[in-house]
């Protein structure tokens, strides 16, 4: 069994240890016998279409208004590969830009990929930051809470075409008011959890790698791996958050 | 009438910055490096500004990494040269910190017992701080990611720098670090600059690290080339658009020689003048603070023998490389911080081959409540090691999980949340003889400290 992993620019939306990410899911498909092959995509690169798994991270604004425009020429390759059944996981900048658009802090307006049902607006710099940790009920079936770190400025509103990724039981998650964390729609993912959130979630981890593997292996049901410190490191993430947790 | 009062209040906010130092001593509340400062900040706002208003020359020292060694060689070198100097040691970097310093070497009536000061400030504290300090000398050591939870962004701190630049002096010299491209960018407003920098290219290592946060021309979001790097993104680099490129360094290292752990030896070249250093602070983020201190020597006009005489005299403080002897056993520890230096004592670290290491990871305000950035360090440098590593601090798990995925064998990891079993277990890992490497993160350092001195083999650290 292969996967195509495909890192979207590395070097631009990397801020909070996003390669972790990468590193989690490349581990842990390999750790299975999964033959993995990661393609990093850079701003003058084309994008591969035949990606089972599209990885955006975070970046500072100004990485993140360079990578908008690069993004809208990969909008029709990206729309593609989900209809094709491929998975995106959106972190932090990665996520808003998925969304209708993104509304700076200076009022500047960044177009997005529309692959989900969200719009996010900065307040600008006077209003509060978002920034702590993050204990989360996720909504996807069978992998429960989700810890991580969450640290931005912008306000996400989710549509009516998504589902929240996860209901905030500890920090602030989309927008500070609604209770909600990330968004997801069939395969497409986002999240304001880093941390980075694949390797102290490692049941979000595998449910990503198991869509991403029935795109063209049928169905996919992937052995368990010895979470004991993954395990260990989400509770003990959850503990400094002041979550007794039991999993 | 006016002035009697601003000296009275003065007065009272000294006497009180002395009362509670002393207080905190006493009872033992720690260092008495902060508590002091506020409280006379509290009696009279304007104290910061009376007290050092006499010093001559006052220098600041400010970056991501370096502040407190550079700080420490600049003040050495005006003590060699006859001055005395006032400074705030201990990493005391915030405005509180800097006023219970010049407080606590005051008489009581706020005249500073010192000629000349030399501040470390933190680096988000900076533009306030400047206009108030005046200082004849700037410092700009590097921009590297660090606590990303309370600066939010690399490139708001380098907008707060740009606009400090409006409030300096007319005849205040910027030295600035010509290798990192953001520094120099930056330093472009400045009024005066001073460029140092590394010259010797066989210093420098291939590719860029995970943790390089600026490779991108400020002016045209290109990808800076570049033909050498030393540390993340500090090398020789030119926009391949615009064609800005590094400034040639006035003052710099031409050759760099690191001796593991116990130093380097430099030729440093400062105007026509060229002369070896031999320093006891390894490794070379070192050399980089040996070259920026040379830089502000230069701008306050002292002899280049006087800076010579300092920077071999300086040894490494406490959580930097200094050597400690524990039963039988050489403990070194280096306090890490972000990813740039993260890395950098790890290659430190690895070039020692030592059989036992200590990672303790707290993830308290001042370490970063953020602990992704574990994930930008390369620990993928360890594999090949003949170690155990014992990782220890409220984020023990953390970095457990990031040693499993960057291949370190989990039978050579151990987990020890209490420190101080955590310190004996590394202890015992360790063979007779042999050195014992603690890389804590700034809380955990402290409380590292704060367990040796109660095994005695540490003072406090006040005494320091």
């Amino acid at each position: 069994m292969d996967l195509v992993l495909v890192h979207l620019f590395p070097d631009l939306l990397n801020l909070y240890g996003d390669r972790g990410n990468l590193v989690t899911l490349r581990e842990r498909a390999r750790r299975r016998g999964i033959h993995v092959v990661v393609k990093e995509v850079r701003l003058e690169d084309d994008l591969p279409a035949d990606g089972d798994l599209y990885v955006l991270g975070g970046g500072e604004d100004r990485q993140q208004a360079l990578v908008a425009r690069a993004l809208q020429q990969h909008a029709g390759t990206l729309r593609a590969a989900v209809a094709g059944g491929a998975v995106v996981l959106a972190v932090c900048g990665g996520y808003q830009l998925l969304g209708h658009g993104y509304r700076a802090a200076e009022g500047q307006q960044l177009p997005g990929l529309g692959l989900l049902d969200v719009t996010t607006e900065h307040p600008g710099h006077r209003a509060r930051r978002l920034v702590g940790n993050v204990v989360a009920r996720c909504t996807l079936p069978g992998v429960g809470s989700l810890v991580g770190f969450e640290n931005h400025g912008g306000r996400t509103r989710l549509g009516p075409g998504v589902q929240p990724l996860a209901r905030v039981r500890v920090g602030f998650g989309n927008n500070g008011h609604d209770g909600t964390e990330g968004a997801w729609c069939g395969t497409v993912f986002g999240t304001y959890l880093h941390g980075p959130v694949l390797p102290k979630n490692p049941r979000l981890a595998d449910h990503l790698l198991t869509l991403a593997l029935r795109r063209r292996h049928g169905d996919v049901r992937l052995q368990p791996l010895d979470d004991r410190w993954e395990e260990a490191a989400h509770l003990a993430a959850a503990a400094r958050a002041g979550l007794r947790l039991r999993r | 009438m006016i002035h009697a009062v601003s000296a009275l209040r003065l007065a009272g906010a000294v006497a009180a910055a002395k009362a509670v130092a002393g207080a905190t001593r006493v009872l033992r509340l720690g260092g008495g490096t902060v508590l002091p400062g506020r409280v006379a900040r509290w009696l009279f706002p304007r104290v910061l500004e009376e007290l050092t208003g006499a010093l001559d020359p006052v220098v600041v020292v400010s970056g991501t990494n370096g502040k407190t060694t550079t700080a420490r060689l600049v003040a050495r070198a005006l003590e060699v040269a006859g001055l005395k100097t006032v400074s705030n040691r201990a990493g005391a970097n915030l405005q509180a910190g800097l006023v219970a310093s010049v407080a606590l070497a005051s008489d009581l009536c706020g005249r500073p017992r010192a000629q000349a000061a030399v501040f470390e400030v933190d680096e988000a504290t900076l533009p306030a701080v400047l206009p108030v300090l005046r200082p004849r000398v700037l410092v700009l050591t590097n921009l590297f990611r660090d606590q990303l939870d309370r600066y939010a962004e690399v490139e708001r701190v380098a907008e707060g720098w740009r606009r400090a630049f409006a409030r300096l002096g007319p005849t205040a010299v910027v030295c600035y670090n010509a290798d990192d491209p953001q520094v120099a960018d930056v330093a472009r407003l400045a009024p005066a600059g001073l460029p140092f920098g590394i010259e010797d290219v066989s210093a420098g290592q291939g590719a860029l690290e995970e943790a390089a946060d600026v490779r991108f021309c400020y002016r045209c979001g290109v990808a800076y080339r570049y033909s050498v790097v030393f540390l993340s993104h500090a090398g020789h680099y030119a926009c391949p658009v615009c064609g800005w490129s590094r400034p040639a360094p006035c003052v710099r290292a031409e050759t760099v020689r690191l001796v593991g752990t116990s130093g380097a030896e430099v030729l440093l070249r400062w105007d026509g003048e060229g002369f070896v250093v031999r320093s006891g602070l390894p490794g070379l983020y070192n050399v980089y603070n040996l070259v920026a201190s040379a830089a502000a020597c230069r701008a306050l006009g002292l002899p280049a023998d006087v800076w010579r005489r300092a920077a071999e005299s300086v040894r490494p403080a406490f959580g930097r490389g200094e050597r400690l002897t524990w039963n039988g056993v050489a403990l070194r520890i280096l306090l890490v911080k972000n990813p740039a230096g993260f890395n950098e004592v790890l290659r430190l670290v690895v070039s020692e081959q030592p059989r036992s290491l200590l990672l303790a990871i707290n993830d308290r305000t001042a370490d970063g409540r953020d602990v992704s950035w574990l994930w930008d360090v390369d620990f993928e440098r360890l594999q090949g090691l003949e170690a155990h590593v014992t990782v220890s601090g409220l984020r023990a798990e953390d970095m457990a999980l990031r040693l499993k995925y960057a291949g370190w064998p989990e039978d050579r990891t151990t987990v020890e949340r209490d420190l101080a079993r955590a310190l004996r277990r590394a202890r015992d890992r360790t063979p007779a003889g042999g050195a014992l490497f603690c890389l804590p993160t700034y809380t955990a350092m402290l409380e590292l400290r704060r367990v040796l001195f109660r095994w005695g083999v540490v003072a406090p650290f006040w005494e320091d």
